[in-house]
């Protein structure tokens, strides 16, 4: 880790979002992960697609377990909210915080062992909820805190630092995603983050439960030539199926993509995504199809990335459960103890 | 983009702003070090060898440099460099054994040297130790040329004028006194093997406005005075002075004059304030003083009375600007009488060069100023060379040096027999600065402070006697701080594409939003293209060779804070923090073999 501070002087030409602030001022502490870690391209993909949004820092909360992944939210957005649970329940906090206040935005940051390991259960019910939450998982395959053991995403042929076999199956959580009711289902990479950051920000943008699942080398234990979580790995086995973009609300649709066919779709806020699909036979609206697709890039020693999987109802835990459209906070003596009159209608109904 | 040649010593170098912009090409970064470290004497060391005047330089500077320093760019105020220098000239040890010595044993080259001023010492500074005899011809009783006569004690102090200049002199220069050459032809006769002419520009400008020859005995052109006022010739002035001219000279002259009992001393421009010649800090130091000074009058005539000079008369105008060109157009307001005891005229310097013949080989060009090469000082004849003020007129103190290096340079390869166009090249070390993981062997944290001002003696002491000089310097607590503040340009951001795995980590860890890994293009393309677009034309693009993605990593030079962050954070190594050092060619490097 770095001994000095990051300076604060700073480019005086950065450009500047709707409120007036710059991308170093949704920065966060200085980060103490290796360098070259994955995760850090992460955080500051996060922060981009935060500036970008103008999000106001107080409007979002960030949520993690325990790793190195989950130490990350200490990096970025320093004047959110956060929280850093307990291992692999970061799924329960999240969700409690959001029944309470649902006028939040909420980004959750793991990693493999956290999601996929300890925390697996947790993950599988948060997905079958559909909370309204962002959850990312930097993905690297390796237990890189302690030291370097195989995680439950490590590819079955990747071996360790050392030359050591893997001798079990990977779980693959975008195709569990999928599986189990999450609406926005995306797979990218630490290193791209011309794609990572408009599926950040179309992420943020769902209302639904929006999973990325990062894959985020780990250059200290997880990055070398028999790894297929390495940058080098990665980025000769990626293919991207798709392409999506945020187009905020009365903003014109100026991206022009090469090949492939744009769709727009229309965001719950009022704003439009734009999907671009660089694969045309490949339609990211079908559950079965994107399973499908998932295991024959597999099988073809390819990683699919991009949008895999978006569905367009979008509906959450709040829709489900019909609760109250104001957060808890905003609560008035008046909408908590509506009288006598109320109370009896109430009563009646039982009748 | 091709990618950058780095190997090329002159891409480091312009990353270097302040060495870059020094005509001497001090190597700044590395004295200021040295100064943070306490290490006086070797920071002094290193600007003798480079500018030979640092405690004068260190006083009096005009300072190219400050106005180029990294730190104007990022916040406002550059580093203190100036009053750096001088704090190494204050503190330094005991130097005479560093300074090099000439040798018993002559080479029998005669070098004769026209002038003591600054320009001809340097160039005996750098002959005396490879063996040359050099003779050094001077109007005035003493050494230092201008530095003596126009700089006036209250900025520079005798005794650090005496030190620099009896330090070449003590090197076994033998000097002529009270001798001006008046004829080049017959100076040409005697037995020198090269003759160099350091004389300077020594005419004051005048005015010629009517009133100018009924008053002759209060108006006074400013160098001359100011001269006089050195070789205490006059002590005293009358109580309302009028000073005209904007420039530093003409900040000399009024600070001067209120020091010899001027009690209403006015300086008058004929621009708007904001074009004064005068450089701003000389400016500030004028007006600390409470000396008003009048933007927009132009002197029309001079009013007397019985003979004896009453005021002055001006007209007002206004500045305006077209295609670059300022015009003076006068405002139609009435004119304004200033009534004053003396006048001081301080509006220009010109060259003298009456004593040089015709017709003895030496062409004379524009503005009858001699042809002189631009690289080797030599004139259109071979043995006679020009330097400082009077090759191509007024500059200061540092072009000069930076003149007399290639002047010695030059003679030494022609009293050789050797071809003058081909000129030695630098000094260039590149090392390394990485002392462990995340350890440099510099400080590469940014300071976060303001420029320190220097501190100032009462000025009740200082305007009551001209010698006494204004300024204290900083002590060592506060060179210390302001050391802090300089950025270490010359520890270069060495980028190494073979080692780079694209992994972003110095992408986003660089404050100033530098470094970019995009799509090759052209240089205005790339400038454009890159996350803050490259609008600073005058600072180059670090460009790199193709990575296995097929892009190219692009810096941007203007803003880098030089911190090492992309390198604390590289996880291969393919960034490191190496320490460039240049040191410009001098006349031992010319005839090495």
């Amino acid at each position: 880790m770095s001994f000095i501070k990051k300076p604060n002087a700073r480019h005086p030409n950065l450009p500047k979002n709707k409120l007036g602030l710059t991308r170093r001022d949704y920065e966060g502490a200085l980060s103490t992960l290796c360098a070259g870690c994955g995760h850090d391209s992460v955080s500051s993909a996060i922060i981009e697609a935060c500036f970008q949004l103008s999000i106001p820092a107080h409007r979002l909360a960030k949520l993690s377990g325990i790793g190195c992944s989950s130490k990350t939210p200490t990096y970025f957005l320093n004047k959110s909210h956060g929280f850093n649970s307990v291992h692999g329940r970061m799924p329960s906090v999240a969700t409690g915080a959001n029944l309470a206040n649902r006028d939040l935005y909420y980004l959750g940051v793991s990693g493999d062992g956290d999601t996929a390991s300890i925390g697996l259960g947790q993950f599988c019910h948060i997905m079958r909820r559909r909370l309204n939450m962002v959850y990312i998982c930097e993905n690297n395959g390796t237990y890189g805190l302690t030291k370097g053991q195989f995680s439950a995403t490590n590819d079955k042929e990747s071996k360790s630092r050392k030359g050591v076999d893997n001798m079990f199956e990977s779980i693959d959580l975008a195709a569990l995603a999928i599986q189990l009711g999450a609406g926005f289902v995306a797979r990218s990479f630490s290193g791209d983050k011309d794609q990572l950051i408009p599926l950040i920000r179309a992420a943020l943008s769902y209302k639904g439960f929006a999973f990325i699942d990062v894959i985020s080398p780990c250059v200290t234990f997880n990055n070398h030539a028999q790894s297929t979580k390495s940058y080098e790995y990665f980025r000769e086995h990626n293919e991207a199926v798709g392409f999506l973009d945020v187009i905020p609300e009365n903003e014109e649709i100026s991206v022009n993509y090469a090949e492939g066919k744009s769709i727009e779709v229309n965001v719950h806020d009022g704003s439009k995504m734009l999907l671009h699909k660089l694969n045309k036979s490949y339609d990211p609206g079908s559950r079965r199809k994107a399973i499908g697709k998932i295991n024959d890039s597999r099988d073809k020693g390819e990683i699919i990335t991009g949008l895999i999987y978006l569905d367009q109802n979008e509906e959450d835990l709040h829709d489900t459960l019909l609760t109250t459209e104001k957060p808890l906070n905003q609560l008035k003596k008046k909408d908590l103890s509506p009288g006598l009159k109320k109370l009896r209608q109430v009563n009646k109904s039982f009748s | 983009m091709k990618p950058t040649k780095i190997s090329n010593p002159e891409y480091f170098h312009k990353v270097v702003d302040c060495q870059w912009a020094c005509p001497a090409h001090t190597p700044v970064p590395e004295y200021i070090r040295l100064i943070a470290a306490g290490r006086y004497t070797d920071a002094y060391m290193i600007n003798w060898e480079s500018n030979v005047f640092p405690g004068i330089l260190g006083r009096t500077c005009d300072r190219p440099c400050e106005p180029a320093c990294r730190r104007v760019r990022v916040e406002d105020e550059p580093v203190a460099i100036c009053r750096l220098k001088r704090v190494a000239a204050d503190y330094k040890g005991e130097i005479d054994d560093l300074i090099p010595t000439a040798p018993e044993q002559k080479n029998g080259k005669k070098i004769a040297l026209l002038g003591a001023g600054p320009v001809s010492l340097a160039v005996a500074r750098d002959l005396m130790p490879l063996g040359y005899e050099c003779k050094i011809f001077e109007r005035d009783p003493v050494p230092g040329g201008l530095m003596r006569t126009n700089i006036p004690s209250f900025r520079l102090p005798e005794e650090v004028l005496n030190e620099e200049c009896d330090r070449i002199i003590n090197m076994g220069v033998e000097v002529q006194y009270n001798k001006e050459i008046k004829s080049l032809k017959e100076f040409l006769k005697e037995d020198f093997d090269a003759v160099f002419v350091g004389t300077g520009a020594p005419k004051g400008k005048d005015l010629n406005i009517p009133g100018r020859e009924e008053c002759d005995k209060n108006i006074h052109i400013g160098i001359d005075f100011l001269a006089s006022v050195a070789f205490e010739h006059v002590k005293k002035i009358g109580k309302k002075v009028i000073v005209l001219g904007g420039g530093n000279t003409a900040m000399d002259c009024c600070r001067t004059a209120i020091r010899l009992g001027g009690k209403d001393v006015r300086v008058y421009v004929r621009s708007p304030k904001v074009d004064m010649k005068a450089s701003d800090w000389e400016i500030e130091e004028a007006e600390m003083e409470n000396i008003p000074i009048y933007e927009n009058h132009v002197p029309k005539e001079f009013i007397h009375k019985n003979g004896k000079l009453k005021a002055v008369a001006f007209e007002k105008v206004k500045a305006e600007y077209k295609d670059g060109r300022r015009k003076l157009i006068p405002t139609g307001e009435p004119i304004e009488i200033v009534e004053c005891d003396d006048v001081l005229m301080a509006i220009g310097q010109d060259n003298a060069f009456e004593w040089i013949e015709k017709d003895i080989g030496i062409e004379f060009g524009e503005w009858d100023m001699p042809i002189v090469d631009r690289t080797t000082m030599q004139s259109t004849l071979p043995r006679v060379f020009f330097g400082g003020d009077a090759a191509w007129g007024p500059e200061n103190i540092i072009t000069a040096v930076a003149h007399a290096h290639q002047a010695a340079i030059s003679i030494d390869l022609f009293c050789n027999n050797k071809s003058l166009k081909k000129r030695p090249e630098p000094h260039v070390f590149l090392e390394s600065t990485k002392m462990g993981l995340h350890e440099w062997s510099y400080d590469n944290g940014y300071a976060e402070v303001d420029r320190l001002a220097v501190p100032h003696a009462d000025p009740k002491v200082t305007l009551a006697d001209r010698k006494v000089e204004v300024e204290l310097g900083y002590d060592d607590r506060m060179a210390f701080e302001e050391a802090a503040r300089c950025l270490n340009c010359d520890v270069q951001t060495v980028f190494e594409e073979k080692r780079c795995i694209e992994c972003d980590a110095c992408v986003d860890i660089c404050p100033e939003d530098c470094i970019n890994f995009i799509q090759n293009a052209d240089e205005q393309e790339l400038r454009e293209n890159i996350r803050v677009p490259a609008l600073n034309l005058a600072q180059d693009l670090y460009v790199s060779g193709k990575l296995p993605t097929k892009r190219v990593m692009v810096k941007d030079e203007d803003l880098c804070l030089h911190c090492g962050l992309c390198a604390e954070r590289c996880p291969t190594g393919a960034w490191d923090m190496q320490k460039f050092f240049y040191f410009g060619a001098q006349s031992h490097d010319g005839c090495k073999k």
